[in-house]
């Protein structure tokens, strides 16, 4: 205490001691140092790692003309890719927006055994590396797998097929979907269910009238992340999607073949065009939150 | 935005079972077909795969195991992938702080945009991460002829992976600090401020003690990322055995040659990452709830 006595003391002393002004560049002055620096070399590091290398795709594909970036975008093989990664994203994120949040549901709500553990492993595909899922997801379900058998007996052939892919990217996006509406559901004040109750609402009206608007910003984020990363991903598909171009070949694959082959202009005109459309879906991301935020008020 | 980094923090939160109240209940036959359709999807997608990664690791037992381990090239593949990941993980912490410092301390304009720049690369395909080093540092790149006349290799290189890595894994260590740092305000550094202390003494041992468990937290994230990470470093390395290729490239290169034993003996070990880090993950969430 007394060090901090004489500290100030010394302070009001000598004038010298008085700390740097910050520059202002806001509203509040602050006496905090450091400002210009952390922040030119926070500007310069994002230009340099990320805004920089990203602007030369686009640099790249404007020395295209507009026809010749048509003709890539347009081919047969590229838009059957194109389709395949965003049909089946799509899906995906649909299975996991009905399973996701019954596994939420489940494990926000309910006690049963393996429930801690159940709630832990939901990270797994977050921190798995995908190319270790993908030749474990492969060989879960190939034909010879008790899986694979399993579904053989019903018809069903998951490997080297468009649904081994759906099944990979169900993997990628599992737990943006739960561990988005697990957080809304703890929030969820009891009071409203028990008052829904009380008014005469049964259980299934409770849950469609009162709890499902109260989640409904959280599922269509959770939707939304889980589709973005599907659209994206490479490594857990490639190994159980056998690759048959305009069948089951996705598109970050057809980029990595396209630069395989020195055709630059191809792999780059379609990264243009993926990344174009995560920036969409980047949008509404931001877009439901703001709405979410709105309706919480928070 | 901030969603994304809810997600990846996703607390293991749990709640004490409010089933015994009847306004909140389910009559028990729907609670358990919820329970069992969620356990089921669970199992099958997230357990079985796990399980088979190590069951098939240890399909020919122990000794072939190690054996599979100890081949040169796949510890070369672990060496560089700790050296990939050592680099990529040690810039991500600096420019995690800097920008943390620089966003949570301050007020200015554009702010929101930053934070959402910051968060780009999470949007972004791994492969397009690697492919737009290979279009400004390959050999028909913007920067290849003059890469090639002073003999820098960059792509198909350590450099190129770590480009790589360190794009892909950007966000990760910066979106745990600034929202925690922004919670925590200003006042106990603009104390420490006017009591005398430096800016670098008012980090270390005013904001940093703060920020500790977020910063570990992150640190932990950005490595299982940067040591997992497949298409953006696939697309950049060039898969020369025993000198480009990482972990994760070594286990395809096994695995396309059918070797599948050795294959899932490599993936083994990121896998064993994967769990220390989910288990870490837990015991720091333990933590940080406590303080």
């Amino acid at each position: 205490m007394t060090a901090i006595i004489e500290k100030i003391d010394g302070r009001t002393q000598n004038p010298r001691m008085m700390p740097p002004i910050a520059p202002t560049f806001g509203r509040h002055p602050s006496v905090i140092p450091g400002f210009g620096i952390t922040l030119g070399l926070t500007l310069t590091w994002l230009a340099l790692i990320v805004l920089i290398p990203l602007s030369g795709l686009f640099l790249k594909t404007s020395a295209l003309s507009l026809n010749e970036f048509w003709a890539i975008v347009t081919n047969r093989r590229t838009l059957n890719a194109l389709k395949l990664s965003f049909g089946l994203s799509l899906v995906a994120a649909m299975v996991n927006l009905v399973f996701g949040a019954i596994a939420a549901w489940a494990l926000v709500r309910y006690e049963f055994p393996g429930r801690r553990i159940f709630d832990a492993i939901v990270d797994i595909p977050f921190a798995l590396p995908t190319a270790v899922a993908g030749i474990a997801l492969t060989t879960s379900f190939a034909e010879n797998s008790w899986l694979g058998i399993l579904l053989g007996n019903a018809g069903i052939k998951v490997s080297y097929t468009p649904l081994g892919i759906l099944l990979a990217l169900i993997f990628v996006g599992l737990p943006f979907v739960v561990r988005t509406i697990q957080p809304v559901l703890l929030d969820l004040d009891a009071e409203v269910e028990e008052a829904a109750a009380t008014l005469g609402a049964n259980r299934f009206q409770t849950l469609t009238k009162v709890i499902l608007p109260i989640v409904l910003p959280a599922l269509l984020t959770g939707f939304a992340l889980s589709f973005a990363r599907a659209v994206g991903e490479y490594g857990s598909v490639i190994f159980i999607a056998g690759n048959l171009p305009n069948v089951s070949e996705i598109a970050p694959l057809l980029i990595v073949i396209r630069l395989e082959e020195f055709k630059y202009a191809d792999a780059t005109a379609i990264a243009v065009v993926m990344l174009l459309a995560s920036f969409l879906v980047l949008l509404v991301i931001n877009r439901l939150q703001r709405w979410s935020e709105r309706r919480t008020g928070r | 935005m901030s969603v994304i980094i809810g997600t990846l923090r996703s607390r293991s939160v749990t709640k004490s079972s409010h089933s015994s109240h009847n306004a909140r209940g389910e009559p028990a036959v729907v609670r358990w077909t919820i329970i069992s359709v969620a356990v089921i999807f669970l199992t099958i997608f997230l357990v079985i795969p796990l399980v088979t990664v190590f069951q098939q690791a240890f399909a020919r037992g122990v000794g072939p195991y190690v054996n599979a381990l100890l081949e040169p090239d796949a510890l070369a593949a672990v060496r560089l992938t700790l050296l990939v990941a050592a680099i990529s993980v040690a810039l991500n912490v600096l420019f995690g702080v800097t920008a943390a410092w620089a966003i949570a301390k301050f007020e200015f304009r554009g702010k929101s945009v930053l934070i959402t720049l910051i968060d780009l690369p999470f949007s972004v395909s791994p492969v397009i991460s690697g492919l737009v080093f290979v279009l400004l540092f390959g050999a028909q790149g913007f920067f290849g002829a003059y890469l090639q006349l002073h003999d820098i290799q960059i792509i198909f290189a350590l450099p190129g992976l770590v480009l790589a890595t360190v794009l892909v894994t950007f966000p990760f260590v910066a979106r745990e600090l600034i929202p925690l740092m922004q919670e925590q305000g200003t006042q106990e550094e603009e104390a420490a401020i006017s009591l005398g202390a430096s800016g670098l003494q008012t980090f270390f041992r005013v904001t940093l003690p703060n920020v500790k468990w977020a910063l570990l937290y992150g640190v932990l994230l950005c490595n299982a990322r940067a040591m997992g990470e497949f298409g953006a470093v696939s697309v950049v390395s060039g898969h020369v055995r025993g000198e480009t290729n990482t972990m994760p490239l070594h286990v395809e290169i096994l695995y396309n040659e059918y070797k599948f034993m050795a294959s899932f003996a490599v993936a083994s070990l990121l896998a064993l990452l994967a769990l220390v880090t989910l288990i870490a993950k837990v015991a720091l969430e333990k933590r940080a709830a406590s303080e």
